[in-house]
């Protein structure tokens, strides 16, 4: 995130509510000279109180403007650099050039849910980070102008044509209805599948919608992009738990292909005494009671304990979400406690950068010992133990090691686990023919099927705890795959060079994410 | 959509309604449970499945209005439904084939030990039922049970059956001799008193538990209880477990996390039900059931 600056300097400024303002074509200097647009963002002190969005989006002025700084790389890197490989610099031109038709049916296109990855990948890591402006000063705000472009685009869906294939006959069922499940179900559906998706709440979304809250991904722009897959043909079977409701073989009987999306969705505690007081959250019990179960909101019958001193153990983008929710809820101390220091932060930079502004404390180099509590089992606070970073360990992350006789206590009423998820056995305790390695994710071939023939799966249930879109990308990919496989054209023509890139990319942002949810 | 077909009160707070639930109905087993939502900003709460009738595609649910969210489902009536049920959650009960099994229920825990009681009477097993309540009013299921085994029935006030506690009689069955095993639902109090009287003699003790939960699939981690000294998720590892390991005290503190809540929520819906001048059911006049069979 950049720092705001006047607009005044801004070389092309057209007068406001004019139509879309085609600027004239600019040379390569000039386009050069254009700052990075900043995105406009509520004010720090007033969005700790609320729950609403923190980013508020470009305006189009603001949008064009930021386009004209792509340079249209006659090899583009930030292609590479997206795993569902978004034509960005197709979709920048159409949006400079002012037909934002164009431009959202591009977005549309690649990208099953451009609401949503406009506003949670970690751009930093993917398109952005190959961008070559970056290389000599700012990428361009792919990002931001992926989200200007995808906002019209749910704005003006009665615009836009909505693609009826016809119908191939072969059903597909996908189970889970995150991210990766979505993207797949939407990929199918254009190609004339009959798709069914399998979730095991009450409403589709998956993390989306039970982990990532309000204040950066609104819950009804999560729903429009729902309801737009449905309006395409895509079913949706809520409160079916696979492994439990229906099996995995029954499922198999009854369709022609199938997608395993469930997540990876079990916390992972710490494992110290005192983890079971009173007060004490895993951070998807946390959220998804805020969020999904609409807690923040005085009308919900769901209770949460609203933590005056909270303290949020972890340092990826769950945990960031879990500290700045129980800010929003009331928190006058709500404190990050993370084993490693600053640069090791495995969530976003602008999650982080976020909460620094709404005054969250970060308690670096320090990792739990014991949860503490009074008589009756309320948690009072943390007492914690001070590291020291010393060499690299597996992830090249320099490894913390504790330090001797350093150990301290926090005060808290309200304790947060957000470090970490792992693999859900419901589903795979159904299906014994499913290869799952030893922590209890699936095996799947480089085409992204399982060990059953046509059951194929990804997302974090394939790859363990990691983002939005590298979940979304697995989506797209497997979709591909079940549209092959069911062609009767398998194996599928190897894989081509951009997925190889993507997938490197993929591999860095992984490395980098450590943790679910953005 | 679960459109509900019969409601009826079996005791001054407990009612049961009948519902439709076609697959669940299907393959649930005895133990089992679901998870219910009432319909927007409605909480997510765990019930046990009582009973069920596979060919109407029916499922039972005994439910104690002990809240908000309970008082609301118990005053559903044939014409409403219920927005989701999803289920049937959690390990089936592991039953024996032979023997001689007591089942103890306290309150509407009741209605837990009727599955596993029809099941243990449907495989052979003699099934030796005691129940209590408060006074003869509180007494449920009964008669459903009475057609598996042997019931006794005990009130604290003497009005009916055996005077005082389940445990009391329970001492008096085992005293008796010949029981291989013992399944116990109801409040926390009375499954500890059990698990106390039966671990002396090693007599194989089956829990219920039902503790703070949302989502039922072990994703939150809400439900987690200490046996044997391990974590253990209720939702998908129980809700049954050995009541001779289970850190009773702990569950009993975890449930009362939202004590305040409750309180609030249940005053907020009384104001609520006074602005519409509804009719109200009379279930919320009613404390919730004391806990029922435990030495004071």
């Amino acid at each position: 995130m950049t720092e705001p600056r006047p607009i005044e300097s801004l070389p092309v400024e057209p007068a406001p509510g004019d139509a879309p303002t085609v600027p004239p074509p600019l040379t390569k200097k000039e386009r050069m000279g254009i700052d990075r647009v900043a995105m406009p963002e509520q004010d720090a002190g007033e969005r700790a109180t609320n729950f609403r969005e923190v980013n508020l989006g470009l305006t189009e002025q603001l949008a064009i403007l930021e386009a004209q700084r792509c340079l249209e790389c006659p090899k583009p890197y930030c292609i590479d650099g997206c795993p569902v490989a978004v034509n960005i610099p197709r979709f920048i031109r159409l949006l400079r050039d002012g037909d934002l038709h164009a431009a959202a049916e591009s977005l549309l296109d690649d990208n099953a849910l451009p609401c949503v990855t406009g506003r949670v990948c970690p751009q930093e890591n993917q398109c952005e980070g190959v961008c070559l402006r970056a290389k000599t000063g700012k990428s361009v705000a792919i990002g931001s102008l992926e989200r200007y472009v995808a906002d019209w685009a749910q704005a003006h869906l009665d615009e836009l044509p909505v693609a009826h294939p016809t119908p191939n006959g072969k059903r597909v069922a996908i189970i889970g209805s995150g991210p990766a499940g979505l993207t797949a179900a939407g990929e199918l559906v254009k190609k004339g599948y009959d798709v069914t998706i399998f979730e095991a709440f009450h409403a589709p979304g998956g993390v989306l919608i039970y982990g990532i809250p309000e204040f950066r991904l609104p819950k009804d722009i999560v729903g429009a992009e729902v309801d737009r897959l449905v309006e395409q043909g895509v079913k949706i079977e809520a409160n079916a738990i696979i492994g439990k409701t229906y099996t995995l073989p029954e499922l198999r009987e009854r369709f022609d292909a199938m997608f395993i999306a469930v997540g990876a969705g079990l916390p992972v505690f710490m494992n110290v005494p005192g983890e079971n007081y009173k007060g004490v959250y895993s951070a998807n019990e946390y959220l998804t009671r805020v969020n999904l179960m609409g807690a923040w909101n005085a009308d919900s019958d769901t209770p949460v304990l609203h933590g005056q001193r909270v303290v949020v153990v972890g340092g990826g983008n769950v945990a960031m979400d879990a500290v700045r929710t129980s800010k929003r809820l009331g928190a006058s101390e709500a404190t990050i406690v993370y084993r490693r220091s600053h640069d090791e932060l495995p969530a976003r930079a602008e999650e982080v950068h976020h909460a620094e502004q709404e005054g969250i404390r970060f308690e670096f180099l320090a990792a739990p010992l014991e949860v503490l509590g009074d008589d009756e089992r309320w948690v009072t606070g943390i007492r914690v133990q001070r590291m020291e970073l010393g060499e690299p360990d597996a992830s090249g992350r320099r490894k913390p090691v504790p330090i001797e006789g350093s150990e301290f206590e926090i005060d808290a009423d309200m304790v947060v686990v957000a470090i970490g998820t792992r693999s859900n056995p419901l589903l795979t305790a159904t299906a014994p023919e499913l290869e799952i390695n030893p922590w209890g994710y699936i095996v799947t071939d480089e085409h992204g099927m399982t060990s059953m023939p046509g059951v194929f799966a990804g997302g974090d249930i394939v790859r363990g705890a990691a983002t939005v879109i590298l979940a979304m990308g697995d989506g797209k990919r497997s979709a591909a795959s079940i549209d092959a496989w069911l062609r009767g054209d398998w194996p599928p023509a190897p894989a081509e060079p951009v997925a190889t890139v993507a997938g490197r990319a993929a591999a860095r942002a992984t490395a980098a994410a450590g943790s679910a949810a953005g | 959509m679960h459109p509900i077909l019969r409601n009826e009160r079996l005791s001054p707070n407990v009612t049961r309604l009948v519902l439709e639930a076609p697959r669940i109905a299907e393959i649930r087993q005895p133990g089992q449970f679901v998870i219910v939502h009432l319909g927007r900003g409605a909480e997510r709460i765990p019930l046990t499945i009582a009973d069920g009738d596979a060919g109407a595609g029916t499922i039972s649910l005994v439910i104690q209005s002990v809240g908000k969210s309970t008082a609301d489902l118990v005053e559903l009536q044939p014409g409403d439904a219920i927005a989701d049920v999803a289920g049937p959650l959690g390990r089936p009960t592991e039953l024996p084939d032979h023997g001689h099994a007591v089942c103890v229920g306290g309150g509407v825990g009741t209605a837990v030990i009727l599955p596993i009681a029809q099941e243990l009477h449907r495989r052979g097993v003699e099934v030796t039922t005691i129940i209590g309540g408060r006074s003869r009013e509180w007494v449920i299921l009964e008669d459903e049970l009475a057609a598996c085994g042997t019931v006794i029935a005990c009130t604290d006030d003497g009005s009916y059956g055996r005077p005082g506690f389940v445990t009391e009689a329970l001492a008096d069955v085992i005293a008796a001799g010949g029981i291989d095993e013992v399944f116990a639902v109801g409040p926390v109090p009375m499954m500890r008193a059990v698990a106390e009287m039966t671990r002396p003699a090693g007599l194989k003790t089956t829990v219920s538990l039902n503790p703070v939960m949302v989502d039922g699939t072990g994703m939150c981690g809400g439900c987690r209880v200490t046996v044997h000294g391990e974590t253990r998720y209720a939702c998908v590892d129980g809700p049954e477990f050995d009541g001779h390991d289970v850190d009773f005290r702990e569950l009993s503190d975890r449930l009362s996390t939202y004590r305040p809540f409750e309180q609030a929520a249940m005053e907020r819906r009384a104001c609520e039900i006074g602005l519409r001048t509804k009719p109200k059911a009379g279930a919320t006049e009613e404390a919730a059931e004391p806990a029922q069979g435990v030495p004071a």
